[in-house]
């Protein structure tokens, strides 16, 4: 269609990505990561200007699709929705038909009845995102899957790093809390060791899922260990109900074996602090730790509803060859 | 246009731009220069030195990218790249040459228009471009014009430029084929 002229792009550049959907990194390429990065910074700017909107997806309906109760995912989606112009329906678990029965796959057929666009699902079983594209002609965007992957966290997450370090090759990131049940972990471990980084893992035994080196990482059960020559340490949410379970004794036999405390930041002085949030002071962070400027908490706010634009953007506008489908 | 009628051509069109400077308005303040992504902002950069060479009048300068603001976005087969806009002032009241390397349809500047809309709001736009090929779609026109030639729907006009491709010129390519 005639109007524009044709860009010129080196041969090598990637301009959209390989695959229809975001279920996961698993499979998704250093380049394709990469292209979300690049873009997710473009669409950061626009997020600075007076007017913080793009007329970019107009026209194009998404509906969030929240079968686990989440505020700040399910906002930064929307928000990022908004800002691409796109419409979009909020859809939470409670008080709707789910709750009265309806099963996923006839809550999948309603949604293709209203001819949407792009779905992004957050549910307790891990592979429903899979299982949601073989319902509705839809792209599926996965904000978390059981302890499966949550690759929209993983991507901005990225995207915080690379604010602060030139390259992911060689960069030493130690992911520390409770690594079994974390699907952000997934999600991560991938795409650091698609770009390049190396991995350490650290957390109780009783966090850590067998076999998890499989992956690519180095493990170890000690905190010293894993911050010794770390640039990035990224720690996890310990969630309350894991204590009930009887993981580790206590929050504080918690804090005094994993916590990251100030007396770390003094002794690593280069060391970069991330957590996914909400945080819980005085357990995987001190609280001082919290608020220390190397702990960059906040950026990763406005980092996420960037890279969830990026998404949006390139999954909605590809429609090229399609290599792969996971 | 051979690179060196491309080159006259600019010497041209760089004076035609000083001309639109109020004469009692400091160009620092009052005016700038933006090039669109990506060939425009080679051309716009030159525009700007040689304004500096000839007039010794530093022009601000911004690049300009309209991808978000494009009409065809979900007709087109090949995604569309985002490229950066980055424009270092602010262009309220400012009076503004938005460059491009060819002007057809008017699409592209239509959605240049928006996106500068939602920066600020400039006290004047005017357009700059290579070649005017016609077949407007849009009630846009150029100000200030290297080159007007009319073509026909299948052909296509191609601007180089050495800073990102093998050659420099202007071609009039019959029967589009791909472009290389």
């Amino acid at each position: 269609m005639a109007g524009y002229p044709e860009e010129k792009v080196a041969k090598e550049e990637l301009t959209s990505l390989r695959h229809q959907h975001l279920l996961g990194l698993a499979t998704y390429g250093a380049d394709e990561i990469e292209l979300i990065l690049d873009t997710a910074r473009q669409f950061r700017s626009v997020l600075e200007r007076p007017i913080r909107r793009v007329p970019t997806l107009r026209g194009i309906t998404v509906v969030n699709l929240f079968f686990e109760s989440s505020t700040r995912t399910r906002i930064s989606f929307e928000l990022a929705e908004k800002r691409l112009s796109a419409d979009t329906i909020n859809f939470s678990a409670s008080g709707s038909s789910v709750s009265k029965g309806e099963t996923l796959k006839d809550t999948a057929r309603n949604i293709e009845a209203m001819k949407i666009d792009m779905v992004v699902i957050r549910h307790k079983s891990p592979g429903a995102p899979h299982f949601l594209t073989r319902c509705v002609d839809a792209v599926v965007i996965n904000a978390g899957d059981g302890a499966h992957e949550h690759p929209t966290q993983a991507l901005l997450d990225m995207l915080t790093i690379s604010d602060h370090f030139e390259s992911f090759r060689g960069l030493n990131v130690s992911i520390i809390g409770d690594i079994s049940h974390s699907r952000v972990a997934r999600s991560n471990i991938y795409a650091l060791r698609a770009l390049g980084a190396n991995v350490t893992l650290c957390g109780p035994r009783t966090m850590m899922p067998v076999e998890i080196e499989k992956m690519g990482a180095r493990l170890t059960h000690r905190l010293d260990e894993a911050l010794e020559g770390c640039d990035v340490a990224m720690a996890l949410r310990i969630q309350m109900e894991r204590q009930e379970a009887r993981l580790f004794p206590s929050l504080r036999e918690y804090h005094e074996r994993f916590g990251i405390k100030m007396e770390h930041l003094e002794r690593y002085s280069d060391l970069l602090i991330m957590h996914p949030g909400p945080v819980n002071r005085g357990v995987e962070l001190a609280s001082d730790v919290v608020d220390h400027e190397r702990a960059v908490i906040l950026n990763q706010v406005t980092n996420g509803i960037a890279v969830r634009m990026a998404v949006l953007f390139l999954l909605a506008g590809s429609r090229g060859e399609i290599t792969d489908d996971a | 246009m051979d690179a060196k009628d491309l080159d006259r051509t600019l010497d041209r069109m760089a004076r035609q731009i000083v001309e639109l400077i109020e004469p009692d308005q400091d160009p620092a303040r009052h005016f700038g220069l933006i090039g669109m992504q990506t060939r425009g902002m080679y051309l716009a950069r030159r525009l700007k030195s040689k304004i500096k060479k000839v007039e010794d009048l530093e022009i601000p300068f911004g690049v300009l990218d309209a991808t978000m603001y494009r009409d065809d976005f979900r007709m087109r087969l090949k995604q569309p790249v985002v490229r950066a806009t980055d424009i270092p002032f602010d262009i309220t009241e400012r009076h503004l040459v938005l460059v491009d390397d060819v002007l057809y349809t008017g699409r592209t500047i239509r959605s240049a228009l928006d996106a500068l809309m939602d920066i600020g709001r400039p006290g004047a736009v005017h357009c700059l471009v290579i070649v005017d090929r016609g077949l407007r779609e849009l009630p846009i026109c150029a100000d200030i014009i290297g080159r007007q030639v009319p073509t026909l729907p299948g052909e296509e006009v191609r601007v180089r430029v050495n800073e990102i491709d093998d050659r420099e010129g202007v071609w009039l390519v019959e029967h589009s084929q791909p472009s290389d």
